[in-house]
């Protein structure tokens, strides 16, 4: 890894906003990305014209640094369009924040996007419809039910045991989820609808998997020194990484898909930046990338909030609950809200930007320090994670 | 002497009993009341996969880098215009400098594409040449040759040395009587009325064929251990038995109410069960059957001994499944194709990528590092290995014939099949290597982690838009 000097404490969050998440047959991405960025700079008391650079997220809903000149009528300063899968809100947010910690621009604006509902696709549309010779016609679940099928075999869990751990998973964040009005589902589930609902790719069934929504999530960074200059209750970054992984995981028997070594690297990373000695305990909440439940329990263990192997017997104690030593998903997560992709990593943060300064309502946690995000953009074998760390 | 040196056959697991083509069609007419199953290929095999499965039963232990080239016979190739063969020769992994041609358009052609290979080899032109054939033929639903087709391969390779089989004649007939065909660009199969066929063309061409090559070599009937007669009608196959004076041992069991009519690989996979059976000095009498006839005499030599370890007729005749849903079948052949939704359409084939991935998509060839050994898929110009991380000291290195085991898997309902859910997994390679591969001819229900696996090679879609045929391996269960 060698030495990671970071950018810790040197950029404040001054400004967010988020759109309600869902099917919004009525929204283009452009009214979401203007309706997201309006709250932001609401929020930091700026105009349009205050900000100086802007970096744009998004997977498949816009190509070039228009994305974000177009609709909020940007006027000539350098925007960027960044992709880097399900982490491209997160980076898009990282790169503003280099900028501002470089000392090259004052005010920055990123935002994070995605307009999937115009696909016609039931699920995550498929980028490469062309056929692909040399792979399955394969989905996102899937993928992913590869590593339940290896964790439970490896933990010698019953399809049953294995079945209702997860489940826990997604209960938890549906609940969360009924107490956010910007959720895209908002109901309550019982273990039993989760474990006998119908499998989408075995042994994942329809509640182990996140829904598909449009959505739109901003936010506004300055210079840490001068936050204060705009609101009483900045929020300051203490990590941002990413681990890129060079697509081996399929190709080399010693990845055996209980893991997402992406997920270990930047969380060790962003660790060593942020000085968090021990996540469990220093760590107060966290908004996980939920894809799947199985990836929000193995990202549990890789994230070092559980021992390897052990994170059944958090998720049964209520470790990660609402009301538990930490909280995972209090916003709902990608289980509720869907993942719009560009913009899950900007939610996460909204969430945690809210909790920071205590204005999360009914899902209040109780004097949170710091929150994590983090974003599994990709399939298990290979993948780009992004973990960020912001706090008081 | 020239002949067969090795022999090979496939025949796919799914087999349909003649009594569910009945209930599903005896509403509309009673084609025929033939008794027992079928054969019929799975959603993702057809003519070029089968005879891709029966030439790698025909090359077990043999050096690809020997073979001459291939001669595939077939009626039903996925192109009009495009070497059906040359798809074989590189899904085999042979040279590029190999001979290949495709025999076509008369179910004939099996054994006359064993005779041209034999011409090549005896002219000194060619040694060590795969001759291949096998057919997917259709009929209309509820027509007797939807009852009688059925789907398999058969594979030879013909040599002038270690020969187990050589060709000592051959008398060929040809006609043009027409009683089965199928005009350019037609889906199923046609016919004159059958009492014409039976009485005018089958019953007459093949005694006739045979005499033919009685009285050219100067030979009696009953020199011959074994008789092969291709079986399209069950009591005429028995009648010219009986005219021809042959004994019943004489006789090489018909396969059509096991396999039914394989088209160009008819006569052949009932060769290949003989040579199964063959002991040292036997004569085996082949004919074919379609506009004509042919007749092929085989001696079989000591050599013989050295070809049992195939998978061949009787292991593949016992490893089988029966397909109980008319339906599923009619939807697997296109004759009543479902829903696919969005994710069932194809995008345009990327022929400039497939052509330069050739040896890594049909050859299922990837790369060994020659600094560390480790084999990896696909393809790789830096070592996988971050411990070596060796550039550019790759050699292909080639996983189709590698035994394997499933180190995770799942059963996909979101993802497109024509045969859902959509099987696939992490497939570990004996000796090093893995990869996620689709598996096929199993039932989601008997996936089991370190259950072992072997590659097969698979159509893996159909771009019906842009007729193109995507072909790639996958993983099964291995068959026997």
């Amino acid at each position: 890894m060698g030495s990671i000097k970071g950018i810790r404490d040197k950029v404040a969050i001054i400004g967010m906003g988020c759109t309600k998440f869902g099917e919004h047959w009525d929204k283009s991405k452009n009214d979401l990305i203007y309706e997201a960025t309006r709250d932001a700079l609401a929020d930091a008391k700026m105009e349009p014209k205050d900000i100086e650079a802007a970096w744009g997220g998004t997977w498949v809903s816009g190509f070039d640094g228009r994305c974000l000149a177009d609709p909020l009528k940007l006027q000539y300063i350098p925007v960027t369009r960044v992709e880097n899968a399900c982490a491209s809100g997160s980076d898009a947010f990282r790169n503003a924040c280099y900028a501002v910690a470089a000392g090259a621009y004052d005010i920055c604006l990123a935002v994070g996007f995605e307009k999937l509902k115009d696909s016609g696709w039931s699920g995550l549309p498929d980028q490469q419809s062309l056929p692909n010779n040399r792979y399955p016609d394969r989905t996102a679940p899937g993928m992913f039910a590869l590593m339940a099928t290896t964790y439970f075999s490896k933990y010698k869990l019953s399809p049953e045991e294995g079945k209702r751990m997860i489940g826990l998973v997604s209960v938890k964040s549906h609940h969360n989820g009924t107490l956010n009005p910007r959720a895209h589902l908002r109901r309550e589930v019982t273990i039993e609808q989760v474990m006998n609902a119908p499998i989408v790719a075995w042994p994942l069934g329809l509640f182990d998997c996140c829904g598909v929504s449009d959505g739109a999530a901003a936010a506004i960074v300055c210079r840490a020194d001068v936050a204060k200059k705009y609101r009483t209750d900045p929020v300051y970054v203490k990590a941002l990484q990413i681990s890129v992984c060079p697509s081996e995981g399929e190709l080399r028997a010693d990845y055996d898909f209980t893991t997402v070594k992406a997920t270990v690297r930047a969380g060790e990373a962003a660790y060593a930046e942020a000085g968090i000695k021990n996540p469990r305990e220093e760590i107060s909440m966290a908004e996980l990338h939920d894809c799947f439940s199985i990836t929000e329990a193995v990202t549990c263990e890789d994230l070092k909030f559980s021992p390897k192997g052990k994170v059944k017997q958090d998720i049964e104690s209520g470790f990660f609950n609402l009301d538990g030593g930490l909280p995972v998903q209090p916003d709902g997560g990608l289980k509720s809200f869907g993942h719009p992709i560009g913009a899950s990593g900007v939610r996460m943060l909204f969430e945690m930007y809210l909790q920071l300064q205590g204005k999360a309502d009914k899902r209040q946690i109780k004097n949170p320090k710091f929150g994590l995000t983090h974003n599994l953009g990709g399939i298990p074998v290979s993948n780009t994670v992004s973990v960020l760390i912001i706090g008081l | 002497m020239v002949g067969i040196t090795s022999y090979g056959a496939y025949i796919p697991l799914q087999r349909i009993n003649r009594k569910v083509l009945a209930n599903a069609t005896g509403w509309s007419t009673s084609a025929t009341s033939l008794p027992g199953e079928k054969a019929v290929a799975n959603y993702d095999e057809d003519s070029v996969t089968m005879a891709v499965g029966a030439s790698i039963d025909c090359l077990t232990g043999f050096d690809r880098n020997k073979v001459g080239g291939v001669y595939f016979a077939t009626t039903t190739p996925p192109y009009r215009e495009k070497q059906s063969a040359g798809i074989i020769t590189t899904a085999l992994d042979l040279r590029p400098d190999v001979r290949a041609a495709d025999f076509a358009d008369s179910v004939k052609a099996g054994t006359h594409a064993l005779l041209a290979a034999c011409d090549a080899v005896k002219a000194g032109s060619e040694k060590n040449m795969i001759v291949c054939a096998a057919d997917c033929r259709l009929g209309r639903p509820g027509s007797a040759q939807e009852v009688i087709f059925g789907e398999a391969g058969a594979a030879f390779m013909v040599s002038d040395t270690d020969v187990i089989a050589t060709l000592e004649g051959s008398y060929t007939l040809t006609y043009d009587f027409q009683d089965q065909w199928r005009a350019d660009g037609e889906k199923f199969n046609r016919m004159w009325e059958d009492r014409w066929a039976r009485d005018e063309g089958y019953t007459k061409f093949i005694p006739e064929a045979i005499n033919g090559l009685l009285k050219k070599y100067k030979l009696n009937i009953k020199d011959f251990a074994k008789v092969i007669i291709p079986c399209i009608y069950l009591r005429e196959h028995q009648g010219m038995a009986k005219a021809l004076q042959l004994d019943e041992k004489q006789v090489q069991k018909e396969m059509l109410t096991t396999v039914g009519d394989t088209g160009t690989a008819n006569s052949l996979i009932m060769l290949v069960a003989a040579l199964e059976d063959a002991k040292p000095g036997d004569k085996i009498l082949v004919t074919s059957y379609g506009n004509g006839a042919d007749a092929l005499f085989f001696q079989v030599t000591e050599h013989i001994e050295k070809a049992k370890n195939r998978r061949g007729i009787k292991k593949q005749l016992a490893s089988r499944k029966e397909l109980t849903n008319y339906d599923r079948y009619s939807s697997f052949r296109d004759i009543a194709p479902m829903e696919a939704g969005f994710r069932g359409e194809v995008g345009p084939t990327k022929v400039s990528m497939a052509w330069r991935e050739r040896k890594v998509i049909l050859a299922l060839c990837g790369a060994r590092c020659k600094r560390c050994g480790t084999p990896q898929y696909p393809y790789q110009r830096v070592c996988v290995n971050p411990k070596c991380g060796a550039i550019d000291e790759m050699e292909y290195y080639r996983f189709s014939d590698k035994k394997a085991k499933l180190f995770s898997y799942t059963s996909d309902s979101l993802a497109y099949s024509v045969s859902p859910p959509e099987m696939y997994g992490v497939v570990e390679f004996d000796g090093g290597g893995r990869f996620a591969f689709n598996l096929t001819d199993c039932e989601a229900e008997s996936l089991a982690v370190d259950m072992p696996l072997e590659m097969t090679f698979r159509r893996k879609y159909v771009d019906n838009v842009r007729g193109i045929h995507g072909y790639f391996w996958k993983a099964m269960p291995p068959r026997a």
